[in-house]
C-alpha cells in the first residue's frame, strides 16, 4: 500500500480508500471509486499539485489531499 | 392563442456544454439574474419548441452530483429537488460530455431515481468517436429508461430532436439503483414521516439534503437519523460507490471501447509544453503580455472613440436644451455618470474575450495548476493570478473576472486586493507627482529616477496586495471548504459564439448592475461641486467679474465656496497630518469618482488654463503654504499624497462592481475603510519621517 502523494510520475495504481471524508466525496463524484486504476501523469512544476489520470479524466489534486488517498501499486 | 410555457432546467457536469447547448437554445434571448442572496448567477433564456408551446430554459450551475458540496452545486440541488422553489422545472436536461459518460451518469442516475421528467442530451459524440469511443444510443436510453437524443451543441445539431423530445417526455420508466435495497428499514420509515413513497427523496432528506421544507418531518427524521445511527455522509460515499457499479454495468452494455484508440495524446502533448516547468511559464507569460497589451494599449483607441463621440453628444445635449439646472443636472451629472461608465467597455469586452477563450480551450485548469503552489501560500488561488495581474490595468474587469474562482473564500479576498495593484487610472497622478518633484534628467546610475519611483510605486501595490491577501487567509472564516481537486479537460477549440456571448453577458451585468451605483454617486458628486450656500456663487461672479484672467479664476473660487469646498475645508484638520490641505481635500472628494480627476480639479483649485501636466505643474510647484510662505509641495506632502493614491479606494466604479459581484454592501464598505486607512496611515507615516 502506497498513499498516492508517493507515487513516480507514470506509475499506475489501483484506488484502494481515501481517507479524508470532503475529499472523497468529490473525488467519488468524479468516478475515483475503489478498484478504479490511477496513474501519476505529471506533477506540477513545484510538486503540487500533481494530475493523475482516472477513466480517462485527468484531475489535479493538492498534495495534501492526495496524502489521504491509499493506493494499491502491482506489486502489492 | 395564448401559447402554453413551460421550464426547462439544463444541468449536468461542469464542461460538459451547457452552456453552449443554452446559447444554442436561446440565441441572445438570455439574461443574467439573481438567486436571493448570493453569488452565484443565474442565467434564463427563452425558446419556442413548437407553435403552441414556450419554454423558459435555465441554465443550471454545474454539478457532479445531487450532492451539494459548493454555493454552485447547492443552487442546482435546491432547484431540481424542491417542489416549492419558484424555478423548479417541467422538465430536466442533463448534457452529458460523451467522451466522460460515465462521470455525467452519476447526476443523471440520481435524478431518475428522483423520479423526474428527464431527457439525456449526449453531447461532443464527435470526440468519443475520435477516442474510439462507440456508444449504443438506443440500448442506452433502454438501459436508463429515459428518451436519449444526440447533440452537438456547438455545430447547433440535433436541436429540433431535442426539443421535439422536451414536448414528449415521461417519467422515467425504471430505477437505477434501488436505495431501498441498501438502507431497507430507514427508507420505509423515513417515507411514513415525509408521507410520501419516493424512496430516493427520502434518502436524501436522510443525508440532510432537505428535499421539503416541512420543519415538522425534518424534526422527525432527525430524531430517525439519531436513532438509527445513519451517517450521512458515510452513506451517501456508499451509496455513490454502488450507483458507480450499476453505471459501469449499464456501460459495458452500451459502450464499446476500442482500447487501442483510447488516447489523450493530443492533450498530453500540449500538457508536455503548457505545464512544463520553464516552457509552461513562459507561454504564460506570453498569455498575460497578450492581455496586458489588450487592456492597457488596444482598448485605448475604442475608449478614445466613446470618450470623443459621449463629448460631443454631451455637449450637442447641452447646446439643445434649456439652460438651468436640469441642463446641468443631465449634462454634468448623469451624461458625465454615463460616459464615465460607457468608457469601460472595451476594457471589459478584451478582458473577457481572454478569460473566454482560455476557459473554453480548457487552458485556465492549467493556470490554476501552475499558478496553485505560489499563490495558495498567501491565501489566493491559482485563478487568482489573472484578476490579481489584470488589476494592474484596472480593477473594474479584473474584479469581474474573479468570477472563475470557485472557492468563495479565495475569491472574496482576490476581490478585496485587486484595487491595490497600481491601476491605469493612478499613473496621471503619479506622472504629475513624480514629475513635479524629480527632475527630468535625475538618475542613479544608468537608471532614470523617475522611472525608478514609478516601478517602486507598481511594486509596492503588488506587495500591499499580497500582505493584505496573506493576513486576510488567517481573519476570514470558511463556510465551505475548497474544491481543490479539479478536473482538467481536454483542449478543444474555442466556440466563436460562446466567447461572443461571455462578453455580450459580462458588458450588460456591468451596465446595468453596476451602472446604477455610478451614475448615483456621479449626481451626488456633481451636486456637492456644483452647489454652494445660496448667495454665494452669485457673491463670487460679482466679485471677480471685471479681474483679469475672469474665465479661469471664477471657477477656482466657486469651486472653494461650493458643499465640496465646505467639505475639503471641514476636513483640513483630518488630513493636515499627512501634509495635506483644503484644496487636496477637495480633489480627494471629487476625484472619489476617478483618481484620474484629481489632476483636473487641482488645475481648477490652482486657476491653471487647459490641462496639460506642464502647466499644472508649474502652478503647483510655485504653489505657496498659506501658513508659512514656503513651497507648498515639499518632497514629504508629495510622497503623502502619492502613498494616498496608491491605497485609498478612490474610484466608484470599483466600489459598484465590487458591491454588484459581493451582492451587498457589506464587503465594498470593509474595503473601503480598510483601503481609506491604510493609505491614511502609510501617508502619516511617510509625511512625519520626510519632513
Amino acid at each position: 500500500m502506497k498513499r498516492l502523494s508517493e507515487l513516480q510520475v507514470g506509475e499506475k495504481a489501483f484506488v484502494e480508500s481515501i481517507q479524508d471524508e470532503f475529499v472523497e466525496q468529490q473525488l467519488l463524484e468524479m468516478g475515483v471509486t475503489p478498484g478504479q486504476l490511477i496513474e501519476l501523469e505529471r506533477k506540477s512544476p513545484f510538486s503540487d499539485p500533481i494530475a493523475v489520470v482516472v477513466s480517462n479524466l485527468l484531475i489535479s489534486i493538492r498534495l495534501s489531499d492526495a496524502d489521504n488517498i491509499i493506493v494499491k501499486t502491482q506489486n502489492d | 392563442m395564448t401559447k402554453k410555457n413551460i421550464k426547462v432546467a439544463l444541468a449536468g457536469n461542469p464542461n460538459s456544454g451547457k452552456s453552449t447547448l443554452f446559447n444554442a437554445l436561446t440565441g441572445l434571448n438570455q439574461s443574467v439574474g439573481n438567486y436571493p442572496g448570493i453569488t452565484v448567477d443565474k442565467k434564463l433564456g427563452n425558446c419556442t419548441l413548437d407553435r403552441s408551446t414556450k419554454a423558459q430554459i435555465i441554465d443550471l450551475p454545474g454539478a457532479y452530483s445531487l450532492y451539494s458540496k459548493s454555493l454552485d452545486e447547492k443552487v442546482t440541488q435546491q432547484i431540481l429537488c424542491n417542489k416549492e422553489n419558484k424555478d423548479y422545472p417541467d422538465v430536466i436536461v442533463v448534457v452529458a460530455d460523451s467522451s466522460n459518460l460515465r462521470k455525467s451518469l452519476l447526476f443523471l442516475s440520481q435524478i431518475i431515481d428522483l423520479k423526474r421528467e428527464v431527457i439525456l442530451a449526449l453531447n461532443m459524440l464527435d470526440v468519443s468517436r475520435n477516442m474510439g469511443i462507440v456508444i449504443d444510443i438506443l440500448q442506452l436510453a433502454d438501459q436508463l429508461g429515459i428518451n436519449v437524443v444526440e447533440i452537438n451543441a456547438r455545430k447547433r445539431t440535433g436541436i429540433k430532436e431535442l426539443k421535439d423530445a422536451i414536448l414528449s417526455v415521461s417519467f422515467p420508466k425504471k430505477e437505477i439503483l434501488d436505495i431501498k435495497e441498501i438502507f431497507p428499514d430507514i427508507i420505509d420509515r423515513a417515507n411514513i414521516i415525509r408521507e410520501n413513497n419516493n424512496n430516493y427523496a427520502s434518502f436524501l432528506s436522510l443525508c440532510r439534503h432537505y428535499i421539503d421544507n416541512n420543519s415538522a418531518s425534518k424534526i422527525k427524521l432527525e430524531v430517525l437519523i439519531k436513532d438509527e445511527q445513519f451517517i450521512p455522509s458515510r452513506s451517501q460515499a456508499k451509496e455513490t460507490v454502488r450507483r458507480y457499479k450499476r453505471i459501469d454495468k449499464i456501460l459495458h452494455q452500451c459502450i464499446g471501447e476500442n482500447k487501442a484508440l483510447i488516447k489523450r495524446n493530443f492533450t498530453k502533448k500540449i500538457d508536455d509544453l503548457l505545464l512544463h516547468p520553464i516552457l509552461g511559464y513562459t507561454c504564460f507569460l506570453l498569455v498575460l503580455f497578450l492581455i496586458f497589451q489588450a487592456i492597457f494599449s488596444w482598448s485605448q483607441l475604442p475608449m478614445e472613440w466613446i470618450d470623443s463621440g459621449f463629448s460631443s453628444f454631451s455637449s450637442w445635449v447641452a447646446n439643445t436644451m434649456n439652460p438651468g439646472v436640469l441642463n446641468d443636472l443631465v449634462v454634468n451629472g448623469i451624461l458625465a455618470g454615463l460616459g464615465g461608465i460607457i468608457i469601460f467597455i472595451p476594457q471589459i469586452a478584451f478582458l473577457f474575450a481572454f478569460i473566454a477563450f482560455l476557459e473554453d480551450t480548457g487552458y485556465m485548469a492549467r493556470v490554476s495548476f501552475i499558478m496553485d503552489k505560489m499563490l495558495r501560500g498567501v491565501g489566493l488561488n491559482g485563478r487568482s493570478i489573472i484578476p490579481l495581474l489584470s488589476g494592474a490595468a484596472c480593477a473594474v474587469p479584473a474584479i469581474m473576472s474573479a468570477r472563475t474562482i470557485s472557492s468563495s473564500k479565495e475569491r472574496l479576498i482576490t476581490i478585496f486586493v485587486v484595487p491595490l495593484m497600481s491601476c491605469s487610472a493612478r499613473l496621471p497622478v503619479y506622472t504629475l507627482i513624480i514629475s513635479m518633484m524629480i527632475p527630468e534628467t535625475a538618475s542613479w546610475g544608468p537608471f532614470n529616477i523617475q522611472g525608478l519611483v514609478m516601478m517602486a510605486f507598481y511594486l509596492l501595490g503588488f506587495i500591499a496586495a499580497l500582505t493584505t491577501a496573506f493576513i486576510m487567509k488567517f481573519i476570514m472564516k470558511s463556510r465551505e471548504r475548497g474544491f481543490y481537486v479539479m478536473e482538467m479537460p481536454s483542449y478543444k477549440i474555442p466556440d466563436y459564439k460562446t466567447v461572443l456571448y461571455t462578453i455580450i453577458e459580462k458588458v450588460k451585468v456591468f451596465l446595468f448592475d453596476a451602472g446604477k451605483v455610478i451614475i448615483a454617486i456621479s449626481i451626488i458628486l456633481w451636486f456637492l461641486s456644483s452647489y454652494a450656500p445660496s448667495g454665494k456663487f452669485e457673491q463670487i461672479e460679482q466679485d471677480y467679474a471685471t479681474v483679469e484672467n475672469s474665465e479661469i479664476i471664477i471657477p477656482s473660487k466657486k469651486l472653494e465656496v461650493s458643499y465640496a469646498g465646505i467639505i475639503g475645508k471641514t476636513i483640513e484638520p483630518v488630513i493636515k497630518p499627512l501634509g495635506f490641505d483644503w484644496r487636496i481635500g477637495i480633489s480627494l472628494i471629487t476625484s472619489f469618482a476617478a483618481r484620474e480627476v484629481f489632476v483636473g480639479t487641482m488645475s481648477t483649485i490652482y486657476s491653471v488654463g487647459g490641462t496639460d501636466n506642464y502647466s499644472i505643474k508649474n502652478k503647483l510647484k510655485s504653489a505657496k503654504n498659506l501658513d508659512t510662505g514656503k513651497p507648498f509641495f515639499t518632497t514629504a506632502v508629495g510622497v503623502s499624497l502619492m502613498l494616498f493614491y496608491a491605497f485609498a479606494m478612490q474610484c466608484m466604479t470599483t466600489i459598484a462592481v465590487v458591491f454588484r459581484e459581493t451582492k451587498g454592501w457589506k464587503w465594498p464598505l470593509i474595503q473601503l475603510f480598510y483601503m481609506t486607512g491604510l493609505a491614511y496611515i502609510s501617508s502619516f507615516i511617510a509625511y512625519n519621517l520626510l519632513s
